[in-house]
């Protein structure tokens, strides 16, 4: 084909940038002078229900358009080049979504072909993308046939049949039972570890994250929370706490906190310390035995991203 | 394990530019169209009156004694496509449900999330249309013109009526591009295509009895311009000079027809967005 045209593989530090965009969807402000980046390799886009993660995504794919900011996707200005954008990324929205009257070959080969695939290159990615997915022996069923999980596996795979540079994922593992929504996680984490896709994982789930990311970007209220690489905002280990007590605990907390200690609660009446520096389990102890509270329980637990996302978005 | 690779390999290939997806989505839908038997029937029925014509144009050539009883005529094209109304309808019905059914599976935001503008989407939506609309009415009238030519063994009708072939490309096109964005954009408001078929069919046949009724009691003729069928027969009779008295002017027809086209492409634009915006 004359007009055909090859993409080199992609090498860059941030894969989308954002400068002080704003989006407003009627009255309501939906991002708030957003600012960051986002790098390389595998991103998670953590945050509450209606943080404006899917807005944000939608705004980088240019399908929403801010009302002030600027955006950078895979290099290339979203205002100026959204078709350029989208022929080298994939997205996997968060509803529902199909062609209808398609089995599955024939829906993955169809998205396939809008990308710019040839068809013939397109009939064959599809038949390969969806075994990758696990729907190799499925692929002549009508997608309405389907369940929500092979909903969920069919959007992935026409997100990934033109082998995009970068692949944005809109909470992949909705609806899905425990064994299909692991699965969908060592799917994500292949792509992001092994395959060499640059990915961004919207959710508001953070094991989620956690197991399949480097990197998060929690987004609270419109606004960017925090970011950063997950270990860098984990911190080092052995300074969290898990710990329940008997007695009572409002006080105790403030005395952990009036000795410089971050404490928050759980869930199940366990609270987890923070304890910044190298004093460890003997002062809790000591903190509980001068206070007379019972402790029940203490255990030394590395961080999680929930610490880092309840620090974030300021939960208790 | 399986004897092939069945992981993930980065595509190595070549990519088409971007700009084509609208031929892409025409295509499909044109394939599924004709994967349906009865759907192929009812084109094939569009076309037998173009064989009976084609027989009232070829049998006086071959048989000398029945020149007296036919004549091809501008008038013959334009009864032509009159006729041909009903399989433009048909044809309109049964595809009326291409963004309907695009709206119920949520994929209005797959088809933008990918290289395709809206522009292109609804382009790709409206050539299938056209295409079979203009393959049951240009088509076979422009085939029918030139049989006539063909077996009258000259150019001389042609000649004496130049504007045939115009009036048969402008009145097709007036009937393809009014039902095609009229039904798109019907289609475009519903998430069920038999709601679209019902709202089309009760615009055509609700302002034609609107028209008579009005007609009836105000005594004008004039309530026609209500009816895009009859504004189309206007129009039609326009092109090809047929000098019969007619409920309003020309000029009165066209900015009907391409009124309702800018109505339909306005509601099209506002219509056809990857995220729906509920104020």
């Amino acid at each position: 084909m004359s007009g055909a045209e090859r993409i080199e593989p992609l090498k860059m530090s941030s894969v989308v940038e954002l400068e002080s965009v704003n989006v407003r969807y009627a009255k309501n402000w939906a991002l708030r002078d957003v600012t960051t980046a986002f790098p390389a390799g595998a991103v998670g886009l953590l945050g509450p229900n209606g943080a404006g993660k899917s807005t944000l995504i939608k705004s980088v794919l240019g399908l929403v358009a801010p009302d002030r900011g600027h955006m950078r996707v895979l290099g290339l200005d979203v205002r100026h080049a959204p078709l350029q954008i989208r022929s080298r990324v994939g997205y996997m929205p968060e509803s529902d979504a199909h062609f209808p009257q398609m089995n599955a070959v024939s829906f993955v080969a169809y998205c396939g072909e809008l990308c710019g695939l040839p068809r013939a290159d397109a009939m064959q990615r599809a038949h390969e993308v969806l075994y990758y997915v696990g729907l190799g022996e499925a692929r002549y069923r009508t997608i309405d046939q389907y369940s929500t999980g092979m909903k969920q596996r069919i959007k992935l795979a026409q997100a990934l049949v033109h082998d995009p540079d970068l692949l944005f994922l809109d909470e992949p593992t909705n609806g899905m039972d425990p064994k299909g929504r692991d699965e969908m996680l060592e799917l994500i984490r292949d792509i992001a570890h092994n395959k060499g896709l640059n990915l961004i994982l919207s959710s508001h789930l953070l094991p989620d994250v956690e197991f399949a990311c480097d990197h998060v970007v929690v987004m609270d209220k419109g606004a960017i929370a925090t970011s950063g690489p997950i270990a860098g905002l984990k911190g080092p280990g052995g300074r969290v706490f898990e710990m329940r007590i008997k007695g009572d605990a409002d006080r105790f907390v403030g005395v952990l906190r009036s000795a410089g200690l971050d404490c928050h609660a759980t869930d199940e009446d366990v609270m987890r310390v923070f304890v910044p520096d190298d004093r460890g389990a003997p002062f809790l102890f000591k903190l509980a035995s001068q206070e007379r509270v019972q402790v029940r329980h203490l255990r030394a637990s590395v961080p999680t991203l929930e610490d880092v996302f309840a620090k974030a978005v300021g939960e208790e | 394990m399986p004897i092939h690779d069945q992981g993930y390999r980065r595509y190595e290939g070549k990519r088409l530019p971007v700009g084509r997806a609208w031929w892409i989505v025409a295509r499909m839908h044109l394939i599924t169209a004709f994967k349906r038997r009865w759907f192929l029937m009812v084109l094939f029925a569009g076309w037998i009156q173009f064989f009976v014509s084609a027989l009232l144009i070829v049998a006086p050539v071959l048989f000398p004694q029945l020149s007296g009883f036919t004549s091809t005529t501008p008038q013959t094209f334009r009864d032509f496509l009159n006729r041909q109304q009903f399989f433009v309808f048909i044809i309109t019905i049964v595809l009326g449900g291409l963004i309907a059914d695009d709206r119920r599976a949520n994929a209005l935001q797959l088809y933008l999330s990918k290289p395709l503008t809206r522009v292109e989407y609804i382009l790709g939506k409206a050539a299938p249309l056209l295409i079979l609309i203009l393959g049951v009415t240009l088509v076979p009238a422009v085939c029918l013109l030139l049989l006539q030519i063909v077996f009258s063994g000259s150019l001389s009708f042609l000649a004496n009526n130049l504007f045939v072939l115009p009036a048969i490309t402008l009145a097709s096109l007036a009937r393809a591009l009014l039902s095609t964005f009229m039904i798109l954009a019907l289609s475009s408001l519903s998430k069920s295509r038999r709601f679209v078929a019902i709202m089309y069919a009760g615009l055509i046949f609700f302002t034609s009895s609107m028209h008579q009724v009005l007609r009836q009691i105000t005594g004008s003729r004039a309530w026609a311009a209500i009816s895009p069928g009859n504004m189309v027969e206007v129009f039609t009779d326009g092109v090809f000079r047929i000098r019969v008295p007619q409920p309003v002017p020309m000029y009165v027809a066209v900015l009907v027809i391409v009124g309702l086209i800018a109505v339909s492409l306005w509601v099209l634009e506002r219509r056809i967005r990857p995220v729906e915006i509920v104020a």
